[in-house]
């Protein structure tokens, strides 16, 4: 018997016939009741506690992002950023460099597809509005842009717009442990820098 | 044997495993207790989580019915195993990925390695995962000459220090941040003593720069899986570190091994998972990297992608439908840091990978109760107080679960021994005095010559030594002039 047909038919085994399958109730919050500016507040104060720098411009999102960035080094965005995101001084990623390319780069530019407010969390998709895995992955500083109409205020309600076919990426504030004595400290292996811009 | 299996169980996982210490849990905590240093590390690191953990959970107005959803998705899953491990395969296949089935640890082990030298190198990345720390697999790995580099902080601190994890989640639990100085200091090459002080992020910004490279330079990877997905084959890795990230994104091969409990029927199951988890385990509304994926995408990530999906005797834990729930764990090691004996003890006392109160009810049944195995002794490593099944994000009854257990080694016991152990002697004894009226009424007069024996409630002479550990910790009652039928004889004799 191969080791496929011998696990499954042990755990058939041990269910026995006709197991009784319980029901899931699902009495949870589905959907928040936060909406507007008090849902946007919400995210901010919980990326804030984890030590995301926020910036909320009132006028252009470009200038925000361009004085969010470092003067020097090479800096990348993802190659489906709307022309109005897109870093005065930077290049779109072109999936030529490699990690080892990309551990050179100061600074990338992503877009995001869905904000839980509730946790603080931004969800990428891999898309070319978030660029691949990588790209926001090995650079030290991330700037992260969230467009405000994505912004949900539970779990449940971020799930619903995501696609599971794609690799998908959670991030709440920039990489941290708890490893030494329970103490929460940024800056691990992740960009130790996580800038959120969130469009007017 | 009284264990109540209705279905066949499936072999237990080797009892000369990573599942079992050498020494029985009251031997192995001794030292531990003597060792003031661990239990004032461990005390304090408790201590901050438990506070972290119910502040988050206070916040979450739902808490009860999220884990009553838990629990139940659990259940769920447990009874339809079998068909959702062949939705999940079947949804991880059509993705482009490959699975891989192992009937126990050495199973899984040589896949990983053949998988490993079919990538043609010498050296993996490792995801922080308690599948392949229950297997076994960085020994197996270093026997056949491959490089398992494990880049958790934690886990880090445990290889360099050439010691064992001590915590499901943190396994470096018993290290206070001098000594993860020293053993930084020590182990990796380069560090200016005088540049480095014992500093969190200090030592969090040194681990960054021993690994950059090796994440760089990696080939292949290997990781567990909080959850799979049977619905979409969404593979799932919740972490804080960024490291997880690297190894699921950068080398050209991943390999995950994951148990065959750990997955969930849909989607959605995950907006239940991703609320519990992380509040119940580093405290946080949410961890700062979830990473999910499915199959192979390409151009983004690793390219070849294998599940090893690992039985290892959960069939076994399988069969029992009240010991089942111990299968439901999401390893979030809440029931570690408010358990009494874990904060005193420490993990290694436990011998098993799984430590605390889960894995006093996980590791005897994922190896059985042999009647004076080591893993026989952990169903007692507990004060019952019930604050582990509280937490529980998944309401595991972990209490229950211990008693029923302790009876069941019990039962083991006497099946494996003719002669009885004191304490089944004594408890047959008293069956056979009060299964009969006469023989109970004279042994109730006759107990009160014991009387005499007495002072304070202390014994008067030494007792023999199979008693001294009763006695030693415990006064007896003064003992009644008469007893209840003697009272009753006396003042209502006439009445029947």
């Amino acid at each position: 018997m191969s080791a496929r047909e011998e696990v499954l038919s042990r755990v058939r085994g041990a269910l026995g016939p006709d197991p009784e399958v319980p029901e899931i109730p699902r009495d949870y919050l589905m959907a928040g009741s936060t909406t507007g500016a008090p849902l946007i507040e919400l995210l901010v104060d919980r990326l804030v506690d984890y030590r995301a720098a926020v910036i909320e411009p009132e006028g252009s999102v470009v200038d925000a992002i361009d004085a969010a960035l470092p003067a020097e080094g090479r800096i990348l965005y993802a190659p489906g950023l709307p022309e109005e995101w897109r870093p005065s001084r930077g290049e779109a990623d072109d999936a030529t460099l490699d990690a080892r390319g990309l551990d050179a780069v100061a600074a990338v530019v992503t877009g995001s597809v869905v904000s839980i407010a509730q946790t603080g969390t931004i969800v990428l998709d891999g898309s070319p509005l978030c660029g691949r895995r990588v790209l926001s992955l090995v650079p030290d500083i991330h700037v992260c842009i969230v467009r405000r109409e994505d912004v949900v205020e539970t779990v449940p309600e971020g799930l619903t717009r995501l696609d599971p076919q794609r690799p998908l990426t959670f991030i709440s504030g920039p990489s941290a442990t708890s490893d030494i004595e329970l103490n929460r400290v940024e800056g691990v292996h992740g960009p130790r820098s996580l800038i959120v811009v969130i469009t007017p | 044997m009284m264990t109540t299996f209705i279905g066949m169980p499936g072999p237990p996982a080797a009892r000369d495993s990573q599942l079992t210490g050498t020494e029985d849990f009251p031997d192995a905590a001794r030292p531990a207790l003597r060792n003031s240093r661990l239990r004032r590390n461990l005390a304090h690191a408790t201590g901050i989580i438990r506070d972290k953990r119910a502040q988050v959970v206070d916040e979450v107005a739902d808490w009860q019915e999220l884990r009553t959803a838990g629990a139940q998705i659990k259940a769920h899953t447990m009874a339809r195993l079998p068909e959702l491990l062949e939705q999940l395969e079947a949804s991880v296949t059509a993705r482009g990925g490959v699975v891989h089935w192992a009937r126990d640890g050495d199973e899984a082990n040589a896949i990983v390695l053949e998988l490993v030298r079919a990538a043609g190198t010498t050296e993996v990345v490792k995801v922080k995962s308690m599948a392949t720390q229950e297997i076994g697999l960085n020994e197996a790995l270093e026997a056949a000459g491959i490089a398992a580099l494990e880049t958790d902080l934690a886990e880090l601190i445990v290889q360099l220090g050439h010691d064992r994890p001590s915590h499901i989640l943190v396994p470096a639990i018993h290290r206070g941040r001098a000594e993860i100085r020293e053993i930084f200091l020590r182990e990796m090459p380069g560090l200016d003593p005088d540049l480095l002080s014992d500093e969190p992020s200090e030592l969090a910004a040194a681990a960054r720069a021993y690994l950059r490279e090796a994440f760089l330079r990696a080939k292949v990877a290997v990781s567990g899986a909080n959850f799979g997905v049977a619905e979409t084959g969404s593979l799932t890795v919740v972490e804080s570190e960024g490291n997880g990230r690297m190894c699921l994104t950068l080398p050209e091969t991943l390999i995950t091994v994951m148990g065959i409990e750990k997955v969930v029927p849909t989607w959605r199951d995950l907006e239940v998972f991703l609320q519990l988890l992380p509040r119940s385990s580093t405290g946080e509304r949410m961890n700062p990297y979830t990473s999910m994926w499915s199959g192979v995408t390409p151009g983004d990530g690793p390219q070849q992608f294998h599940l090893i999906l690992l039985d290892n005797g959960r069939s076994r834990v399988l069969a029992d439908p009240q010991g089942r729930s111990a299968l439901h764990c999401i390893r979030c090691s809440a029931c570690l840091n408010v358990c009494p004996v874990y904060e005193r003890v420490g993990g290694h006392a436990y011998g098993s990978v799984y430590p605390g109160p889960i894995g006093a009810i996980l590791s005897p049944q994922l190896t059985g109760l042999t009647g004076d195995g080591v893993n026989d002794t952990l169903p007692y490593a507990s004060s019952l107080c019930g604050a582990c099944e509280e937490v529980c994000p998944v309401k595991i009854p972990i209490p229950a679960q211990l008693v029923r257990l302790r009876a069941e080694h019990t039962e083991a016991y006497a099946d494996s021994h003719r002669m009885p152990s004191a304490e089944a002697a004594s408890m047959r004894a008293a069956a056979w005095v009060m299964s009969d009226a006469k023989r109970f009424r004279r042994a109730g007069s006759s107990a009160r010559l014991a009387k005499v024996g007495l002072r304070g409630g202390r014994p008067r002479v030494p007792v023999p030594p199979l008693l001294q550990g009763w006695v030693n910790a415990r006064d007896l009652p003064d003992l009644p002039d008469e007893t209840f039928r003697e009272w009753w004889a006396r003042t209502r004799g006439d009445q029947q």
